[in-house]
């Protein structure tokens, strides 16, 4: 919205009522025009885009930690090297998404106080252990599925910043997909063994990962208002059958069976029906109850607790080279 | 050079290299800040990728980095120390990756059997260098804390410098050489930073050499049971 939203912007003092603004905002928005950090937009569109740019970076960064739980104990080195670059590639995630969010006024420091306070969430998903090998496979294949079939349409955002950094991370999250399956494979045709793992894990990953399309619609809080303001380009319940269906097929050539007995093709609704959905477990994990949130975030609390120190004295290092730097030039 | 020193030396630069990587990646999510995942899991990929380079060409990788007992491995005592806290990292990396650019700076220089992969790793190990050097200024010279820390972990890790300049059968180095470039460069930085170059010998308990000739500290064999656990679990199973 460089065009029209920004010469609003512009002519501000013929116009001072917000409802200007707004009209015309709502109009970008609705034409497909990008709205860029320096555009007025209401502010809770801002403070939606930095809670869920905020959510979303922080599902980076704890999303590392189990995955990393595998990097030691990694079977061969070629899946220690994929393994590594993919979670190196998360904290990449990361850093994209806490700079994207900065570009609406809010620093990296303050989304990662939030985090470690408990004021923000991260996705409920990385409140799940991964206990074998198996684990690191489901996670590419259905949680990094998943959560691009979430962020492609992401990258049709309104907000221009999240938009383009959604692009960059899409590409990587579907080499993470690719990985994941392609471990599953291995382990589906190798062993007995192997085969039972890679089945197991299936088994634990597979719900979780249809919680994370959201709450059903009808009682999704953010919906509707994120789909207006284009944020948001299609509904949970939406994006969740699409899943499945991608789902179903992949399970069946993997050799590899998902753990819902009401699972089948609906020929009327050409889509996949499945079962119901445990939403109490779905809250119990969001309110801090899962597996892992305690370790998630206390590991998380204590690096960034254990660091201060080393960024303490960056800051100082930083300090003393410009004041030395001024000194010269003095 | 002989087939056999050749596989000597592929080993011992190859263990080297797998080692230190397997240290790097325990720092996955543990890192003080967000550039440093990066960093550390770029050179800890770096590194493995030349592990595997060295490894495949004395035999198959995965059936010598997982299926050797500890005392087959001929990897320095340096790089199987434990991460410690971010200051022995670094210093670490600083003894280390100084060292590992001047060796392959010399063997890209030459016409030996190392000459092609270290021609392509020594730019990797440019940034390894620098990126060590770099965090050594800021701790030296960032804050009392960070400045006591370095300096005890410049000296934790001194004892095991010494033995990165015993000769190694099949490579063609002047180590004498390269220790006196390595104490330079060393040097140099340390002073950069406000610290200096530690005192006191250079080579612990074991004579230096010790882990080029299978002889590693305590935490080395822990470190490969983790390492090698899953892989032996399987027997022959496929990845």
């Amino acid at each position: 919205m460089a065009t029209a939203a920004a010469h609003q912007t512009d002519t501000a003092g013929e116009d001072t009522a917000t409802g200007g603004y707004e009209r015309a905002f709502d109009a970008a928005v609705a034409a497909e025009e990008r709205v860029e950090p320096r555009d007025w937009m209401p502010d809770a569109y801002r403070a939606t885009l930095v809670r869920q740019m905020a959510q979303h970076a922080h599902s980076e960064i704890i999303g590392m930690q189990p995955e990393a739980n595998w990097i030691t104990r990694a079977p061969s080195l070629r899946r220690k090297a994929i393994l590594m670059a993919k979670v190196q590639d998360e904290a990449g995630h990361g850093l994209y998404l806490y700079s994207a969010a900065e570009t609406l006024g809010t620093s990296r420091d303050e989304l990662l106080d939030k985090l470690h306070s408990g004021r923000q969430k991260y996705s409920s998903i990385f409140n799940y252990p991964t206990l074998t090998w198996a684990d690191v496979g489901a996670i590419g294949w259905l949680v990094d599925g998943a959560a691009i079939t979430n962020q492609v349409p992401l990258c049709r955002c309104s907000y221009g910043p999240y938009a383009r950094a959604m692009v960059r991370i899409c590409k990587e999250e579907s080499f993470h997909q690719r990985q994941g399956y392609e471990l599953l494979l291995a382990l589906s045709r190798g062993t007995p063994e192997q085969h039972a793992m890679a089945q197991d894990a299936v088994d634990r990953w597979w719900w979780p990962s249809l919680m994370m399309f959201g709450p059903p619609d009808d009682e999704s809080a953010h919906s509707a208002q994120s789909m207006t303001w284009k944020i948001k380009r299609h509904s949970n319940d939406e994006l969740r059958q699409r899943f499945v269906d991608i789902c179903v097929p992949q399970a069946a050539s993997l050799g590899l069976t998902l753990p819902d007995p009401e699972l089948r093709w609906n020929e009327e609704r050409q889509r996949h029906d499945f079962g119901p959905i445990d939403w109490a477990e779905f809250r119990a994990v969001l309110k801090g109850n899962g597996p892992c949130n305690e370790q998630r975030l206390s590991q998380r609390r204590r690096a960034h607790e254990d660091g201060a120190w080393v960024r303490e004295a960056a800051a100082a290092y930083a300090a003393k080279r410009t004041g030395r730097a001024e000194g010269e030039r003095a | 050079m002989s087939a056999t020193t050749a596989t000597t030396a592929a080993l011992a630069l190859g263990d080297d290299a797998l080692v230190l990587s397997h240290r790097l990646g325990e720092w996955a999510g543990h890192a003080p800040v967000l550039e440093e995942e990066v960093a550390l899991a770029n050179i800890a990929l770096d590194l493995l990728g030349q592990a595997r380079v060295l490894l495949s060409s004395a035999g198959d990788e995965d059936e010598l980095a997982y299926l050797r007992e500890e005392r087959a491995f001929t990897n320095l005592q340096l790089v199987e120390q434990p991460n410690g806290d971010f200051a022995h990292t670094i210093a670490r990396q600083l003894y280390f990756s100084t060292y590992q650019h001047l060796l392959y700076e010399r063997l890209a220089a030459g016409e030996g059997e190392f000459a092609g992969l270290a021609a392509k790793a020594v730019k990797e190990v440019a940034y390894h260098r620098d990126h060590a050097e770099q965090w050594t200024l800021r701790l030296g010279d960032g804050t009392d804390v960070s400045h006591a820390r370095m300096r005890a972990a410049c000296e934790a890790l001194w004892r095991f410098t010494g033995e990165m300049f015993e000769p190694v059968p099949g490579l063609d180095v002047d180590t004498d050489a390269l220790r006196t470039a390595w104490r330079e460069s060393v040097d140099t930085v340390l002073r950069r930073a406000t610290l200096t170059l530690p005192e006191g010998p250079d080579s612990g308990g074991w004579a230096a050499g010790a882990g080029r000739q299978g002889l590693h500290t305590e935490s080395f064999g822990r470190m490969l049971a983790e390492m090698q656990h899953l892989h032996r679990s399987h027997p022959g199973a496929s990845w």
